[in-house]
């Protein structure tokens, strides 16, 4: 399969969504730089975290208004795969590809850390995952606090696009498991359709066990998995 | 204006011996120039003589002192530059921008070499945290550390925090950056071919730090804050392009120098490259792209404006470099030339505003040796009766309070708030006793630990120089790595006091011996004098940095217990030593008593003897005794383990207190299954070097005992008090 990482100024987790999927996972994968504006060669594009234009202004908000933002629209409307992670997930919510906004952590610092998961549903990105399975993978944001308001809360739980949540080892939702304040302890959340996926924990940095775990090659299998048409197990 | 000289810090002999070089007085502008360059931070007047006495050379060394970083040769055609760099002074007056261009500085001298900068320690000290301003100068250095390295992405993955008195009114900030580099492409800072241009990338200039470094160079007073505007402001953001594009033109064959741009901004990073190069350098101020208007030749030559570097380009390929730095979206321009005369010549227009041979600057300052000799307080204190002391009644107590006191609880609070994982390269996080950062496309890895410990520095500086080196590579031997170079930064008081020139030569000398005894060439570093505050001088605090690398990944050690039943073993042997300790420190309040023995010639076959076991693959955990001594670190070894303990009896009969909470050195506790133990434990005897088993990994319960005096607590009541002493201290 074929992924394009895309490189804004100031990404700087783009190298290690590169190694993680051309080197751990042996698939192809190019860096596209934030300029490009056409997509239509990969099967999935991944945005990195980092600090996109320095996160001056609001986490994401001038990468959503580049003009690769604008054909990762276009490869969405069509049904590509597209994964955001951290800052990636901040600019799908300033590019308006997914609800929500995101505040600065409930604590008002930077937090760097394992955190557990529950899948909460299928996606290509969990499709060979089960629901309630849990996740140990880390973060690193001051500005992972996502928010959304009760009705964009109930409207999102009803069109399931909750696909994880913070908990602890055995799966439990509870206020001490959530790292930064989020509204129902969202980690990640998809469009309605189910194949843009933002979430803030790091799947690439836990690809290898010397690194301190390879639950991320979950996440990265899944979408491989299903984008080879492959059952769900 | 009469003798304006003084006001930047020059003295008078210094301004006759300035007209003597140039043959006249010199101009407003090179004034300013030899001001900066002749402070004491740049041009170590009181330090050089002593700092030969550190060995610089060895079989590894690629590059030493005298070069932007240390470069050392780590095999498989790959090189490692580190450096470590103080600024301490501006934490004290803007805790957060100081702490970040802290980083931020340091990381352009890494660049310089042309390596990817790939980790970050910073090793911090504080007054105690029951103090308001300590508190928020803690709380700004460490989210300035965030704010400025998360967004470079470089992991932040060690270093170390501590709080005392002696730092309250002169907080420390030492940043260090390790970056990789591939043996053939390490780039000089060099103003090389005449005829070449000179240009500068990165940020505009600006009206800011001008005169920075001469702030460093002085002591701190009751208007400290006035002088903010000293203080740089940092763009991460910037920085983090600049990073991309020098990264990128270091594969550039058109560039034939990198420079980063510190302390006295455009002069210093001028001067350095044509010196090293014994050539010119002429530029135009009219060039230099501007922050603001109306900027003098003076504040431009002396703007510290952050987040530039100095390029030499090959002539007519100037484009190539401004193709690279368009892609990143950062400035650049050409600002002048390298010339044949060794002149440094500063235009404005048509008008010569400076012109100054380049050497003046960089090699012609004057270099003082001011008399040495030790404080009578120190020596009282070293020499306290400390006999009378009362005995704990209780041990278990007095662990529960070292575990919560804030020099020896945890630190997660400070590192939660770095990016440690980014890069996807961290092998041992924060919390073990040395980083380790893996080698791409190699089985090596990097194992990076700082280390200093002020109070011993002031009770016995010989001896508390030599231990920071000692334990440093302590530190990198118990997580597999053999110690392989260190850099340094080594923050006093003012030289010009006669106690604290004695302890910068007697700690200079101690780290000397221990270097040469280890193996451990020093490839750079820096000074950091006039640590003084209104005549409060800090401990004398010199900070190691130090390298060591893991011949292969499967070395890697940590601290944790990892299996009930498992034997451990004590490297080393205890002593009755209690003196210049943490438990007299939270105990009875006391800086004082003899600082413990180091025997370097036992401190090496110790870690030999560790790191042969670890590399043979018959250890199962291993950890350094250090500040809080045996006990202390027998908890460290439980808490990385949940739900695992220890039961371990001392069999010698010295005072509990010591043998639980004494800091004697050149000890090391690992744990093995029996079978490996009896191992280890035959391999010591056979390599000379004392070694006992104390007891075994349980579950659940920590429980030590020396005589009649025991130490009995569940450990997760333990690990409570540690893991949340400091967040307590700060509440």
């Amino acid at each position: 399969m074929r992924f394009a990482v895309v490189v804004f100024p100031g990404s700087n987790c783009d190298v290690d969504c590169y190694r993680a999927l051309a080197d751990v996972m042996g698939q192809e994968a190019d860096y596209v730089w934030h300029r490009e504006t056409d997509l239509s060669r990969y099967d999935c594009v991944v945005l990195p975290g980092g600090f996109s234009y320095g996160d001056y202004l609001r986490a994401g908000a001038i990468a959503g208004q580049s003009p690769v933002m604008e054909a990762v629209r276009k490869f969405a409307a069509r049904g590509g795969l597209v994964l955001g992670i951290c800052n990636g997930f901040q600019i799908l919510l300033e590019a308006g590809l997914l609800p929500g906004a995101m505040r600065r952590n409930e604590s008002l610092r930077f937090e760097c850390g394992d955190v557990y998961l529950r899948v909460e549903r299928e996606t290509p990105f969990t499709h060979s995952l089960g629901e309630g399975d849990v996740l140990r993978l880390p973060i690193a944001h001051a500005e992972g606090n996502y928010f959304i308001e009760p009705e964009g809360l109930e409207d999102l739980e009803a069109h399931d696009q909750i696909v994880f949540r913070y908990c602890d080892s055995r799966g439990r939702i509870t206020p001490a498991a959530n790292p930064n304040g989020s509204v129902a302890n969202v980690a990640g959340v998809c469009n309605r359709r189910g194949n843009v996926l933002g979430m803030m924990p790091h799947p690439e940095r836990y690809v290898e066990a010397v690194l301190g775990g390879e639950d991320g090659r979950l996440l990265f299998g899944s979408a491989i998995s299903f984008l080879r048409g492959e059952e769900r197990p | 204006m009469k003798a304006p000289w003084r006001d930047m810090g020059l003295r008078d002999s210094e301004y006759e011996r300035i007209c003597e070089l140039l043959g006249r007085e010199p101009t407003w502008t090179e004034l300013g120039m030899f001001a900066v360059l002749w402070s004491e931070h740049c041009a170590y007047k009181h330090s050089r003589p002593v700092l030969k006495l550190f060995p610089t050379e060895g079989p590894r060394v690629l590059l030493g002192p005298g070069e932007n970083a240390g470069v050392v040769d780590i095999g498989e055609k790959v090189a490692v530059a580190f450096r470590i760099e103080s600024h301490n002074h501006p934490i004290f007056v803007e805790p957060y921008q100081g702490a970040a261009t802290g980083v931020g500085g340091i990381v352009r001298d890494i660049l310089a070499l042309g390596a990817r900068p790939v980790a970050l320690l910073d090793s911090l000290r504080f007054g105690p945290l029951s103090d308001d301003r300590s508190r928020y100068i803690f709380g700004g250095v460490v989210s300035g550390i965030s704010g400025y390295g998360n967004c470079l992405g470089i992991p932040t993955v060690g270093g170390e925090t501590f709080f005392h008195e002696a730092y309250r009114q002169n907080p420390l900030c030492n940043v260090m950056c390790v970056g990789l580099v591939p043996r053939d492409r390490i780039r000089r800072g060099v103003a090389a071919g005449v005829g070449n241009s000179v240009m500068l990338i990165g940020a505009p200039t600006g009206r800011d730090g001008i005169h920075g470094a001469t702030f460093a160079s002085e002591e701190l007073g009751e208007d400290s804050e006035s002088r903010r505007p000293s203080v740089q402001v940092g763009n991460p953001f910037l920085e983090k392009l600049l990073i991309e594009a020098c990264l990128e033109l270091t594969e550039a064959d058109a560039v034939v120098g990198i420079q980063d741009m510190g302390a006295a901004g455009i002069t210093s990073s001028c001067a350095e490259t044509a010196a090293r190069a014994g050539t010119g350098v002429e530029i135009d101020v009219e060039r230099v792209p501007l922050r603001e208007r109306g900027m003098t030749p003076y504040e431009i030559m002396l703007s510290e404006s952050q987040e530039r570097m100095l390029v030499i380009v090959k002539r007519g390929r100037e484009d190539e470099v401004r193709r690279i730095c368009d892609k990143w979206g950062i400035a650049c321009a050409v600002i002048g030339r390298v010339t044949d005369d060794g002149i440094f010549r500063v235009r404005e227009g048509d008008q010569v505003v400076a012109e100054v041979p380049a050497r003046a600057l960089t090699a012609s300052a004057p270099v003082y040796e001011p008399p040495a000799e030790e404080m009578p307080e120190a020596i009282r204190a070293r020499e306290a009766d400390l006999s009378g002391l009362p005995r704990p009644e209780d041990y278990t107590a007095v662990l529960r309070r070292l575990l919560s006191s804030p020099n020896l609880a945890a630190k997660r609070w400070v590192w939660r708030q770095y990016d440690f994982q980014v890069r996807t390269s961290t092998v041992l996080a924060p919390g073990a006793d040395a980083a380790v950062i893996r080698v791409p496309s190699t089985r090596k890895a990097l194992a990076l630990a700082t280390d200093a410990n002020g109070r011993y520095c002031y009770l016995r500086p010989r001896r508390g120089g030599a231990i920071a080196v000692a334990e440093a590579a302590r530190n990198v031997v118990v997580v597999g790595a053999e110690p392989i170079a260190i850099t340094n930064c080594l923050n006093f008081g003012n030289p010009e006091r006669p106690g604290v020139m004695f302890q910068f030569r007697e700690c200079v000398r101690g780290m000397a011996e221990a270097c040469r005894a280890l193996g451990t060439p020093v490839t750079g570093g820096n000074v950091s004098f006039y640590n003084e505050t209104a005549g409060q001088n800090i401990f004398p605090t010199p900070t190691v940095g130090m390298l060591g690398l893991v011949e292969d990944l499967d070395h890697v050690t940590r601290p944790g217990f990892v299996s009930p039943g498992d034997w451990v073993i004590l490297l080393g042997r205890n002593t009755e030593e209690i003196g210049a300790s943490e438990y007299l420190k939270v105990v009875h309040a006391l800086d004082a008593g003899e600082v413990p023995a180091l025997d370097l010639e036992l401190e090496v076959r110790v870690q030999r003897l560790c790191l042969e076991v670890i590399r043979a693959g018959l250890v199962r955990s291993a950890h350094d005794v250090s500040d809080g001594g045996l006990a202390v670190t027998l908890a460290e070894c439980a808490f990385a383990s949940p739900g695992l303990g220890c039961r371990v009896s001392l069999g010698e009969e010295l005072p509990p207190e010591a043998l639980f909470f004494g800091e004697a050195q050149s000890r090391i506790v690992v744990t093995a299954s029996p079978e490996a133990a009896r191992e280890i434990l035959d391999l010591a005897r056979r390599r000379g070097v004392p070694a006992s088993l104390i007891g075994e990994v349980t579950e659940g319960e920590l429980s030590l005992s020396a005589g009649d005096a025991v130490i009995e607590a569940r450990v997760e009541e333990l690990r409570e008090l540690w893991e949340e002493g400091l967040s307590w201290a700060l509440s």
